[in-house]
């Protein structure tokens, strides 16, 4: 039983997650002001100009605006990469 | 209030599809793209759209003249919360008001000390104002329940803190301040005793903004209700503790494009940029249903009924606006003595013509007659706001005069008023004595006024509305609505002749007439069907016997498109002239002109006024209004 769950999870997280990538990078590029922005589930904020803390909040709110959901500020500070992200939205049905 | 109305901005024009598009096309563009940036900026700009015009603005501040003709100002910031997200939102919507605004940022929680030194940021920079957000967590205000001594002295004590920091600026920046009031919490803590109590957090706060609204009497400084807004929104939607806690945000971002248009229509009002005029259309605004075809007892107006009283609310409105200095006119598609008809006459009005200073009600488009009002009143048109239910007219009115301010409204005519009055156009900073004489000044009493000629690009918006006609002659599945057409119509109808949806099946099928039933679409959706005309057959001659069209869609050439329309059909059909009769009712004047304007010929002049017309066909040039023409043929009237 369990593993049929994690099977179809599983494969369901596959399309899901890339339904998500598509839609943050839509969201990261209002934010950044560039539309040629580029993510991969690798991205992390290292690898995109001007994402400091200050906007990291911006881009949460955003992110929570598009997605209908609510990121406490744990949640918001744990992220190490873009793949973290598109897991907790995941997570939270999205 | 339903905090969408205002998060969202809701009457101001959504933003366009290409709006990053438009923004770096401003960035390329030589000389001054101040109108176009403000053209962007009034339309309902979320947090991140706001960001990103303001990195606009700066880019071209950066080169002399870009910005013209947006004027300067100058802000100071100082908070003990995070102000960083409000500088950009401020930027991009002062640009809505006209300004051209330069933030200059505090130090976090270093009021007292930015205002004391003379060396501090914001004293070099010598602003305009400064603006003191401040929030309650930052100030004294500790709980105390019960102690009303110790509650009065904290009061005074946080008072006396912002009044230093107000003596500061004053003495070393120059500068007047703008003083937010503190929106207080949503949580309680012994329930609703909390109003009652002294000492409990809901106490203090209401105490300190009184106290700072009284210590305005004899200062230069204003108040910016920060506490006011965030209870119209809800206390338990405006804080967001998470927020708080992660950087100390004081609000919830969602919140940041209102709160921006709060700041910027205040500095607007500082520099006399408050709007003066509210025009208002008639018809389906001011009552429900239309006078000249529904008559007087049939408009909806009045105590009773839901829809009537809805009205009755937005004419209260204009009338509080009046009281307080705001002129008050009339701009509505109508013949002048039929729209003043409910003024003089329907017992329900609250509007009378006194009230109003310009009363145009003509046929000619609203650009040209906003554009005579605001002459007639000396005001400038960045002095007027429009208020219509018609998104057609609502288009056309910032198309071709983008100065003047038009709400979107909702489609519930009981919000319209709370709309109306959520926009900020008439905020005022003071009330004089000459604001509550002004509505005397304006004694014309409902003056009408001559137009001069019409603005020339109304083809150019047409053309952007996308408008398709639909021609289908009679048919049963439209038979219901073309007899609603024929019975009702009063004002655009040239004969008048009524008949029974049985009459109307028999011309279905009768080779002797051609009839056509015309719809008409837009961008704004379906305006259903608008117009039906009848021609019955004599020989070589169409004989025009009926020709009607509802008079929201006046002023859109629709009339062009439909003789094009019969010319075209009346060719094919070896038809060598087509014949039109006037019958004057007391309801139809506006189309006395009708076939004149059209190019007929007169024939004769009766003595009781009716006229008959003529026109070639073969001599006829298509008149091509910009409108896509769609049709179903089949069609009587032939050999």
């Amino acid at each position: 039983m369990n593993g049929k769950a994690e099977y179809f999870r599983n494969r369901d997280w596959k399309t899901m997650g890339d339904g998500i990538l598509m839609k943050l990078t839509d969201v990261f590029r209002d934010v950044f002001a560039d539309d040629s922005l580029v993510l991969s589930r690798e991205t992390t904020a290292m690898d995109i100009d001007g994402w400091d803390s200050l906007v990291h909040i911006t881009l949460m709110l955003s992110v929570q605006r598009a997605f209908h959901v609510r990121l406490s500020a744990l949640e918001m500070s744990q992220l190490q990469n873009i793949g973290a992200l598109i897991e907790l939205l995941h997570s939270k049905g999205r | 209030m339903g905090d969408e109305l205002l998060a969202e901005l809701s009457w101001l024009p959504k933003a366009p599809e290409d709006f990053s598009e438009r923004c770096n096309a401003l960035i390329g563009s030589e000389g001054p793209q101040g109108e176009r940036v403000r053209a962007l900026a009034s339309c309902a700009l979320g947090e991140n759209k706001l960001n990103r015009l303001s990195k606009v603005i700066d880019a071209l501040r950066a080169r002399p003249g870009a910005i013209h003709p947006l004027v300067p100002f100058r802000l100071g910031m100082t908070s003990n919360a995070t102000t960083h997200y409000l500088a950009s939102p401020l930027v991009a919507t002062a640009a809505r008001y006209g300004i051209a605004l330069e933030c200059i940022e505090g130090e976090f929680d270093q009021s007292l000390q930015e205002s004391l030194d003379p060396d501090s940021a914001i004293n070099r920079a010598r602003p305009d104002a400064v603006l003191l957000a401040l929030d309650y967590r930052g100030l004294h205000l500790h709980p105390m329940p019960g102690d009303a001594a110790g509650a009065r002295r904290a009061i005074a004590a946080a008072l006396d803190q912002l009044g230093a920091i107000r003596n500061g600026f004053k003495g070393n920046g120059d500068a007047i301040c703008i003083l937010q009031t503190l929106a207080r919490p949503p949580e309680t803590s012994f329930g609703s005793l909390d109003l009652a109590l002294p000492g409990t957090p809901r106490h203090l706060i209401d105490g300190f903004n009184r106290g700072l609204a009284e210590s305005l009497g004899g200062s230069q400084d204003f108040l910016l209700d920060v506490a006011g807004l965030a209870e119209s929104i809800g206390l338990a939607e405006w804080h967001d503790p998470t927020l708080w806690n992660m950087g100390k945000i004081p609000f919830a971002n969602k919140f940041l494009p209102v709160y921006a248009d709060f700041v910027c229509r205040l500095i607007a009002a500082l520099r006399g940029k408050s709007r003066r005029c509210l025009v208002l259309d008639l018809d389906n605004t001011l009552w429900g249903g239309v006078i000249g075809d529904d008559g007087l007892p049939g408009i909806i107006l009045g105590q009773g009924d839901a829809t009537g009283e809805a009205f009755l609310s937005v004419q209260r409105t204009a009338l509080e606006l009046r009281e307080r200095g705001v002129v008050l006119a009339v701009c509505s598609k109508n013949d002048d003595e039929t729209a003043r008809e409910p003024f003089r006459n329907h017992p329900e009005m609250l509007l009378r013509e006194h009230h109003v200073a310009i009363f145009q009600a003509n046929w000619n488009d609203k650009a040209t007659n906003i554009r005579a009002i605001a002459e007639a009143l000396s005001l400038g048109l960045e002095s007027m706001v429009l208020l219509d239910d018609s998104p057609v007219e609502r288009g056309l009115v910032r198309e071709i005069l983008p100065e003047v301010a038009v709400p979107e409204l909702p489609e519930d005519p009981a919000l319209y008023a709370r709309t109306l009055l959520a926009a900020g156009y008439f905020e005022a900073v003071s009330l004089s004595a000459e604001d509550r004489r002004r509505a005397d000044i304006y004694r014309e009493n409902a003056l009408r006024i001559a137009l001069k000629e019409n603005v020339p690009s109304i083809d150019d918006y047409l053309r952007s509305l996308g408008t398709t006609i639909h021609f289908r002659p009679f048919d049963p599945l439209g038979r219901a609505r073309t007899a609603q057409l024929i019975n009702k119509s009063n004002q655009f109808n040239l004969t008048t002749r009524r008949y029974s949806e049985a009459q109307i099946e028999r011309l279905e099928n009768d080779p002797a007439f051609f009839t056509l039933q015309v719809r008409l679409t837009d961008s704004f959706g379906d305006n259903g069907m608008i117009c039906a005309v009848i021609c019955a057959r004599n020989q070589e001659d169409w004989q025009i016997d009926t020709w009607l069209m509802s008079c929201r869609v006046l002023g859109r050439r629709v009339e062009d498109a439909v003789l094009d329309e019969i010319v075209r059909n009346a060719r094919l059909q070896g038809i060598r002239r087509l014949t039109g009769t006037y019958l004057p009712t007391p309801r139809n004047k506006l189309v006395e002109e009708h076939y004149d304007r059209l190019g007929f010929d007169l024939l004769e002049r009766a003595d009781d006024g009716a006229t008959r017309w003529e026109l070639a066909v073969d001599k006829y040039l298509p008149r091509n209004p910009p409108i896509t023409v769609a049709r179903s043929e089949r069609n009587g009237a032939g050999r």
